[in-house]
């Protein structure tokens, strides 16, 4: 099997110095793989750390122990600049929020990425139109900023700027939380493509439908309680 | 790679008061690094330290300079260092008026750089200025106006413009964004984000505002009493703090 992400024995637990020192477990010995070309939706109850687990592999939050490799690079011990060039190049995030510069138009936004990492400044501004196109955001709206947008509105222009560049690993927080059946259609589209190019995915849906279509394998998250693993 | 800026156990004491102490870290080309803390966490004098404005009393700031490869800038000779401080190296001050020339147009800014680096001919030096200007967003019909006759936003987008003319590898900014109005803030920021991008440049930014490091820095190093409690990538310094200060910084900032 050709994995492309690889993750084994990762804890983690948060310290909070400003109450009392309290240290609360939340993650023990988890451990996941991900092939290219294949889609894993990752289960559990609400709280059972589906997105604490999909912050460690993009390393917003800091593993306590174990590996996490994506390609070659195991983001729980690498240097801020490498995964900074990992993220630029090979590891994906759609998160649930668009976080953005006020003040900069929408294509911009979604040409950005495209844009970091060199690619001639009328391709990636016409990639971004393509896609903001077909996920139906109007052409009136492309050269203002997100931030005055509808949550669905805003939730796209995230799946835009997250498909802009053909990732080889991509990580998916609900992103078709909010959208409607045209527009829902669309993103799982776009996943199915991203999946035939090879693209490793780890996916949080709620939406059942969406989740038997586009995932290969369910990983529960509660398995990796602490106190539950072996 | 060879880092940029290689930072080796920088301290500097006013008197028995520590002002910064143990700082090391390296800086490679087009990262942005933030530093923040509170006023007194000894953030500025760190920088005046690595700029060059501040001697310190111990350590090393060795600089990858074109000619020579990497070279200790505390250990220059006075003419080496302003050379170096007037092509390589940029420095953006929280008030522009520290930065620029008050009674010199706003060409004659951006142009006197390029003249201390050697450009002589006026119509190139003129055609480059007013070329900049306009990359910072200032009309060409103001470049013969004075910094006095400009509003504060306009005075530190000039200040940028006269600072990157010469093409820097290295600038320094502290409080960039400081004492602006939110919405002049945003234009700065988005403005900084593409110049840094478009011109590859390295940067360290002193600030107190963890909104502007969240946009403009990828690393981020978090000082208190004058040493570095905590440094790491900026995202996940903010969201998942380890020290006891930072999380007490992360949970202080109003929502809005």
């Amino acid at each position: 099997m050709d994995a492309m992400i690889e993750i084994e024995g990762l804890g983690k637990s948060f310290t909070l110095h400003n109450q009392g020192g309290a240290v609360i477990p939340v993650m023990a010995g988890a451990h996941l793989l991900v092939a290219r070309g294949e889609c894993v939706a990752l289960t559990g109850t609400s709280g059972a750390g589906k997105s604490t687990l999909m912050r460690m592999i993009y390393g917003n939050y800091r593993a306590s122990s174990g590996r996490i490799m994506v390609g070659e690079t195991d983001i729980a011990r690498a240097a801020p600049r490498e995964i900074i060039a990992l993220r630029r190049e090979v590891l994906g995030y759609v998160s649930q929020f668009l976080r953005v510069v006020p003040r900069v138009p929408t294509r911009e936004v979604v040409a950005e990425p495209l844009l970091t990492l060199g690619v001639e400044r009328p391709e990636a501004i016409a990639r971004a139109e393509a896609l903001l196109a077909r996920l139906n955001i109007p052409q009136a709206l492309w050269s203002l900023s997100p931030t005055t947008f509808s949550g669905g509105e805003q939730q796209r222009v995230n799946i835009a700027r997250g498909f802009a560049h053909a990732f080889p690993a991509l990580l998916l927080d609900e992103p078709t939380a909010s959208l409607d059946a045209a527009n829902r259609e669309v993103v799982m589209g776009l996943i199915e493509e991203a999946k035939a190019r090879g693209a490793a995915i780890i996916g949080i849906f709620h939406d059942e439908a969406a989740r038997a279509r586009v995932c290969d394998r369910e990983v529960d998250v509660g398995a990796f309680a602490p106190g539950r693993a072996a | 790679m060879t880092p940029l800026l290689q930072v080796q156990d920088i301290a500097k004491f006013y008197g028995a008061r520590r002002g910064c102490e143990d700082v090391s870290f390296d800086l490679y080309p087009g990262e942005v690094m933030g530093i923040v803390g509170e006023s007194g966490s000894g953030k500025s004098t760190l920088l005046s330290c690595l700029a060059g404005y501040l001697p310190p009393d111990r350590g090393e700031v060795i600089f990858d300079t074109r000619a020579d490869g990497p070279r200790d800038t505390l250990s220059m000779s006075e003419p080496e260092r302003r050379m170096l401080m007037r092509t390589d190296w940029a420095f953006v001050h929280q008030h522009a008026r520290d930065g620029l020339r008050m009674g010199v147009s706003a060409g004659g800014n951006v142009g006197e750089r390029l003249m201390a680096v050697g450009a002589r001919h006026y119509g190139d030096i003129r055609d480059q200025a007013v070329d900049w200007l306009g990359r910072v967003e200032i009309a060409a019909d103001r470049v013969d106006d004075k910094p006095q006759a400009f509003s504060g936003g306009m005075q530190q987008r000039l200040q940028i413009a006269r600072n990157l003319v010469t093409g820097p590898r290295l600038v320094f900014m502290d409080e960039p964004t400081g004492g602006l109005d939110v919405s002049v803030q945003a234009r700065l920021l988005d403005l900084l984000r593409g110049l840094v991008r478009e011109m590859g440049l390295s940067a360290i930014i002193v600030t107190h505002d963890l909104a502007v490091v969240r946009l403009l820095a990828d690393r981020l190093m978090v000082m208190k009493d004058g040493r570095v409690v905590e440094d790491g990538l900026t995202d996940q310094v903010l969201d998942d703090p380890q020290h006891g200060y930072t999380q007490l910084l992360v949970s202080s900032v109003l929502q809005v």
